[in-house]
């Protein structure tokens, strides 16, 4: 028998038992209680703080709510308080004030119960040189007093071909490259079945060959129902692989939600090119646009609701050179951008 | 708590129980301390220095006009086990078992494994228990070794036979054995005292030499307390003075007064250091 059937992402473990409700569940039913879980919320913290000796307040008033079976971009620059949030997910540090539950189980206290169903990859990776790829996972596998040891060659074998390690499992971890080394910190985040990933930037570092293997896994670890919580301050690639977002400046959560929705949040606007950038903007003021401006061979406004054929129709009509017509939709670097400000300023 | 139970029942597993995982997780710390290079280093210089003494001790007693001590070694192989572990007590041994010792914590923190042992999760108190059952495992590894390798070149280097104590009584080479192998788990359990100590230096900081030079220099700076006889009333509260007492087991009767005196200070160090490494090491935030 396996980790799986002890509290795999069958649901075992999450939800209560079908019994104590008197009713029967089939398994699809099973499954999607095992989505929604307790709470419905994989990782939810609640007014969390932390506030290092020397006052230094890294994480200020969280309310972070990640959806199970979401995969969750926590977004932010450096020094922003990600980091610190994730070891406090992981009970590595203790919160000031404030309240963080994991998979259910209260954090930092449940970490022996919690911690089994949840991957997670901090700061880099980090292993001994001196042993090999399959050693160090066996190391971390022994480490955890759930995991069983009859199962521990099979799993570590299949984690290790996961990540494409297969062939360099008994290779020193000192002559691994920077790409293996990235990726045996995501085969030891694959040890078991597990219900969470909390992957801090798994990408940071690695050439784009890699990276773009990185999300192909994540989005494959998420098809089977995993939730995956994944800090990034690269918003291409958060924006390519999660459905929801939330957004970190200085210690704050300052936006969270479906990706989708704070993309809504940012006007969609209209950009003519055109010779007669005067007129156009004259154009675009007639439909009551917000925003008109025009320089250079360009008129830009906000789009609203007025349908863009209406426009497009309109400059025609009044005799307007279009050379080009876009409706131009807010990237997320532009709602990022907007949310944490611009420049490198470090704020502290 | 519905995870409780479900996790209960669901696990035939879980049969294997606290103790077998408990068990894995140390098998993994004793290989991690006995393949590491530098630990096998410190290993070779115990087993070596033995030899030597005993071949510094053979060429001396063809001089004829030789020592005591040198006259007891050389009249019985067995007794370069005792030399040997008296040799090395004050400094080689301390100093092996601090480097380990030291390392335990603050080498996993300084390395970033620490982070992922504890998210794997290993559990704080389990953990810091079974690095400290790791250090005891190396404690009494460290005293056999010396020991075993002096027995070898003794009994290869000088005759053997029925021993003579220190307090001139006889004894059958059988019971000489048992003698010496009283000596060795005398001298762990002072090592392991020491080990407690280092331990904790260890999850104090993020940097293993800082903890391996605080243990190091704490056991030099005892043993020069101990020769200022203005200082005599501290003797009996430094470890160092302690560990010398295994030389007990070498008069009849067994001076047990002494070497139990020894054991109370050593078991009161490790109780000490263990309180308060537990304390930090629960508590601290793990930041590396």
């Amino acid at each position: 028998m396996n980790r799986a059937t002890k509290a795999g992402p069958s649901g075992e473990a999450a939800p209560p038992h079908p019994d104590d409700h008197g009713t029967v569940y089939g398994p699809g039913a099973r499954a999607e209680r095992a989505a929604a879980g307790d709470t419905g919320h994989a990782i939810a913290t609640a007014g969390l703080t932390k506030r290092f000796r020397g006052g230094h307040v890294a994480v200020d008033d969280l309310h972070l709510a990640v959806p199970r079976g979401s995969v969750f971009g926590f977004l932010g620059p450096n020094g922003s308080g990600k980091t610190t949030t994730i070891r406090m997910l992981l009970g590595l540090v203790t919160p000031t004030s404030g309240r963080c539950s994991v998979l259910g189980e209260p954090m930092p206290d449940g970490v022996s119960r919690a911690l089994p169903r949840v991957g997670a990859l901090v700061e880099g990776p980090a292993f001994y040189p001196y042993l090999s790829g399959e050693a160090n996972l066996r190391r971390l596998d022994a480490a955890d007093p759930r995991s069983d040891p009859r199962t521990a060659a099979r799993r570590i074998g299949e984690a290790l071909d996961r990540v494409g390690l297969g062939n360099a499992a008994g290779k020193r971890y000192r002559a691994y490259s920077l790409g293996m080394r990235h990726r045996l910190a995501i085969a030891a985040t694959l040890l078991g079945p597990r219900e969470l990933l909390v992957l801090d930037e798994p990408t940071n570092g690695l050439d784009p060959q890699g990276t773009r293997e990185v999300r192909a896994l994540i989005k494959e670890v998420a098809a089977d129902g995993t939730t995956v919580f994944v800090s990034s301050h690269l918003l291409s690639e958060v924006e390519q692989m999660c459905t929801h977002v939330g957004v970190m400046r200085t210690g704050r959560l300052v936006a969270q939600g479906p990706i989708a929705e704070l993309h809504a949040g940012v006007a969609v606007s209209v950009r003519v090119e055109t010779p007669e950038a005067g007129a156009a903007a004259a154009v675009l003021a007639g439909f009551g646009l917000t925003a008109v401006s025009h320089a250079g061979g360009m008129a830009t406004a906000e789009l609203g609701d007025t349908p863009p054929e209406r426009i497009c129709a309109a400059l025609v009509e009044d005799g307007v050179a279009v050379r080009g017509f876009a409706v131009v939709r807010p990237s997320l670097e532009d709602v990022y951008v907007r949310l944490t400000g611009e420049g490198f300023d470090v704020e502290s | 708590m519905s995870s409780h139970e479900t996790l209960a029942h669901a696990a035939p597993l879980r049969a294997a129980g606290p103790a077998r995982a408990a068990a894995r997780l140390l098998a993994s710390e004793t290989a991690l301390t006995f393949r590491r290079p530098r630990h096998l280093a410190l290993l070779a210089v115990l087993a070596v220095v033995p030899v030597l003494i005993g071949v510094a001790v053979r060429i001396a007693s063809t001089d004829g006009d030789a020592g005591p001590i040198i006259a007891r070694v050389a009249g019985n192989g067995l007794v370069l086990a005792f030399t040997s572990l008296s040799a090395m007590l004050p400094l080689i041994l301390p100093l092996a078992v601090s480097v380990v010792a030291g390392d335990a914590v603050a080498g996993e923190a300084s390395q970033g494994t620490l982070r992922y042992l504890l998210t794997a999760p290993a559990g704080r108190g389990r953990l810091l228990a079974l690095k400290y059952a790791n250090v005891l495992v190396f404690c009494l590894a460290a005293c056999a070794l010396v020991v075993v390798s002096a027995l070898v070149a003794g009994l290869a280097l000088f005759p053997t036979g029925p021993v003579t104590l220190l307090s001139g009584t006889t004894v059958p080479f059988a019971e000489g054995l048992l003698r010496v192998g009283l000596a060795v788990l005398y001298a762990a359990a002072g090592m392991a005292a020491l080990g407690a100590l280092a331990l904790m230096f260890s999850t104090l900081t993020e940097n293993p030499i800082g903890a391996i030079a605080a243990s190091v220099v704490l056991v030099v700076v005892s043993q020069v307390l101990a020769v200022f006889p203005q200082l005599s009333a501290l003797r009996p509260f430094l470890l160092t003075s302690w560990w010398s007492a295994f030389d007990g087991v070498l008069r009849a009767p067994m001076d047990t007064g002494r070497m139990g005196t020894g054991l109370l200070v050593f078991a009161g160090y490790a109780a000490v250091s263990g309180a308060f490494a537990w304390a930090r090491f629960t508590s601290r935030d793990v930041t590396s």
